[in-house]
């Protein structure tokens, strides 16, 4: 038996591959959505994997460091250190900031970290890892600095000593590690102006500058000027322990909260970007149903197109199943043509997007049955009315 | 005249009922001899469509009695269950226009039938190639329809109707859109394939160049069918 549907699109194939172009490009706007979503997912397990930590011990009553603000003072990893289980702690911190790149403004994750401790970015793609305390940097090559480029981070420049990559926070920007005493600085170190005010403030301040107290101002003025904070001590645990074994002793008895892996991306995916996914959820089934919009016009204009030629093939004879059979396959067909149409393009403009795209092979999987699933429902429409034709038309007008 | 190819004994439709009720057909009666060629003839309103919907088992007759061939198929209700395969099987269409499948060849269009019926598509398109060669448009058999003239469109379509060997071929003006040589030549083509197919040909026809071709011709007025002798005319 003749394939009605396959003849019919090799007959107007200019008309479906341009519908199916139109379709596709809709196909690859929803693709694209599901990929922004899969990458800002991607972007929150990146910046956990990178982090190197088992443990993230952070303020109490807390999200911190990543959904809230988190502070600490910078000797905590100290005691956290002697917990049972622990294998290595270390402080770190993280600022959102802007910094100046070329002429364009780059929106980046301050990162400060000890070197050769958790937090420092585990691989590089050129230049080398921190190895002075101060005014180094390495970047994510995103940021858009090269070796040797300067960047300006509140009053310091900083050298970029090392170009890592895939290094982003769970928003997406990318990262620049500084030692942590500068990224410390960066953060919580007051300009001068705000300094020498807030000394002339605590100098006319008779409680805090008494009589016969010799060194007692001197002594409030430099902690006022030191910061000794951080945002959170990324921990490792020590080989075959249980993460939650050991994050139970830091809450019980360092009054800290200590979040493990799965609740730190419990947190990241579920908590911090679950608005963000329900946003991008909505577009994709407003866009799934334009989608069925679409063909279902499409298709139903095509068969009102052929009102005639149904009739006639009514009148021989022709079962309802194979009339019924051609417009589903040209449904199918108009889809199939759409969906590669739109998996190429989101292909093609993924990369151009500023934040990462991950276009997963199961999504493409799930979004190839939906779009055949859509187009057989939408041309349940235009079935209808191919079946409703009467096949008398075809006698007599 | 050996047996029939299709016979209507005392046909009627009616449209509607109560007040409103239109007797579309009131006494029709009919009977063309396989290889026989008759005219139906009419005035619009005469009845003359319903009267071809009819024979088509397209709609069904209020009353009377249709056989074709040796198989009575309505007696006051269909006697087949499956009107579809009746008409792809066992009646064959002609259209005023061709009505051809655009997307499908002339080959597939007329092989399209025989394979709607089951038969393997090289028994299939074989039958349609020893069609199109009896038309002689076997030289078009690769073309689509919209590359064909007004009158070879009108051959395939007759090849068409003859595609699954049907015993009746019901053709609706099918000379409307031909001038007077192309509308002779089909009418001459139907004489020569109702002979060579043993078919019986009923044309529904306005066209005053083809009526004196008919040797026997139906009138129908206001429902009712009148037998008369037509001139015959050799074309």
């Amino acid at each position: 038996m003749i394939s009605l549907a396959g003849r019919d699109i090799l007959h107007s194939w200019g008309k479906f591959v341009f519908t199916g172009v139109g379709l596709g490009l809709l196909i690859g706007a929803t693709l694209t959505m599901a990929g922004v979503y899969r990458g800002m997912v991607d972007d929150a397990r990146v910046l956990l994997d990178n982090s190197g930590a088992d443990i993230w011990v952070v303020q109490k009553d807390t999200l911190g460091p990543y959904a809230e603000p988190s502070s600490l003072r910078d000797d905590a990893y100290r005691a956290i250190r002697g917990m049972p289980g622990v294998a290595r702690a270390a402080s770190v911190t993280y600022l959102n900031m802007q910094v100046q790149q070329g002429n364009r403004d780059v929106r980046v994750m301050v990162v400060g970290f000890e070197p050769g401790q958790p937090g420092e970015p585990p691989y590089l793609l050129a230049g080398r890892q921190i190895t002075r305390s101060h005014y180094e940097a390495v970047a994510d090559v995103r940021t858009g600095f090269r070796l040797g480029e300067r960047i300006r981070i509140r009053r310091h420049d900083y050298t970029v000593v090392g170009l890592t990559r895939r290094m982003v926070s769970s928003g997406g920007d990318p990262m620049v590690f500084l030692s942590l005493k500068d990224a410390q600085e960066a953060q919580f170190l007051k300009d001068n102006d705000a300094i020498v005010n807030e000394r002339a403030r605590t100098a006319a301040n008779p409680s805090l500058n008494r009589p016969g107290v010799p060194g007692l101002l001197e002594a409030i003025q430099a902690s006022q000027t030191v910061s000794r904070s951080v945002n959170a001590v990324l921990v490792q645990v020590q080989a075959g322990r249980d993460a939650e074994a050991v994050a139970e002793p830091i809450r019980r008895w360092k009054h800290l909260e200590a979040y493990t892996r799965a609740q730190m991306e419990e947190i990241l995916v579920a908590k911090l970007i679950a608005t963000s996914a329900k946003q991008i959820g909505m577009f994709l089934a407003i866009l799934a149903v334009v989608s069925a919009a679409i063909v279902a016009f499409i298709i139903y204009t095509m068969t009102l197109g052929k009102i005639r030629e149904i009739a006639v093939l009514k009148l021989i004879g022709t079962r309802s199943r194979t009339i019924a059979g051609m417009i589903l396959q040209q449904a199918l067909g108009l889809g199939a043509i759409g969906f590669v149409v739109g998996k190429i393009s989101s292909a093609l403009w993924a990369p151009f997007f500023p934040k990462y795209v991950l276009l997963l092979p199961s999504d493409a999987l799930r979004s190839f049955a939906a779009v055949m699933a859509i187009c057989a429902i939408a041309s349940t429409l235009a079935i209808r009315a191919a079946l409703r034709v009467d096949p008398a038309t075809a006698i007599g007008g | 005249m050996d047996g029939f190819g299709i016979r209507i004994e005392n046909m009627r439709k009616r449209y509607g009922a109560g007040d409103t009720a239109v007797d579309a057909l009131k006494e029709v009666n009919m009977t063309v001899a396989p290889g026989e060629v008759v005219g139906l003839i009419g005035p619009s309103g005469s009845g003359k469509t319903t009267l071809l919907k009819c024979l088509g088992a397209v709609i069904e007759p209020t009353a009377g009695r249709m056989t074709l061939g040796d198989q009575v198929i309505y007696d006051g209700g269909w006697k087949i269950d499956d009107l579809k395969a009746l008409r792809r099987d066992r009646i064959g269409f002609v259209f005023q226009a061709p009505y051809l499948i655009p997307f499908l060849d002339v080959t597939d269009n007329i092989a399209l039938l025989p394979m709607l019926a089951g038969r393997p598509n090289g028994e299939a398109r074989a039958r349609a190639r020893e069609l199109l060669e009896a038309l002689d448009v076997g030289h078009r058999a690769r073309a689509e329809p919209s590359q064909l003239s007004g009158g070879e469109q009108q051959r395939v379509a007759i090849a068409r109707a003859l595609a699954n060997q049907p015993p009746v071929i019901l053709a609706d003006e099918p000379t409307a859109p031909l001038d007077s040589e192309r509308a002779l030549a089909v009418i001459r083509i139907l004489n020569r394939m109702a002979q060579q197919y043993n078919t019986a040909v009923i044309v529904v026809t306005h066209d005053e160049k083809i009526i004196p071709t008919f040797k026997r011709i139906y009138h129908i007025r206001d429902g009712v069918t009148h037998e008369e002798a037509g001139e015959g005319r050799e074309v």
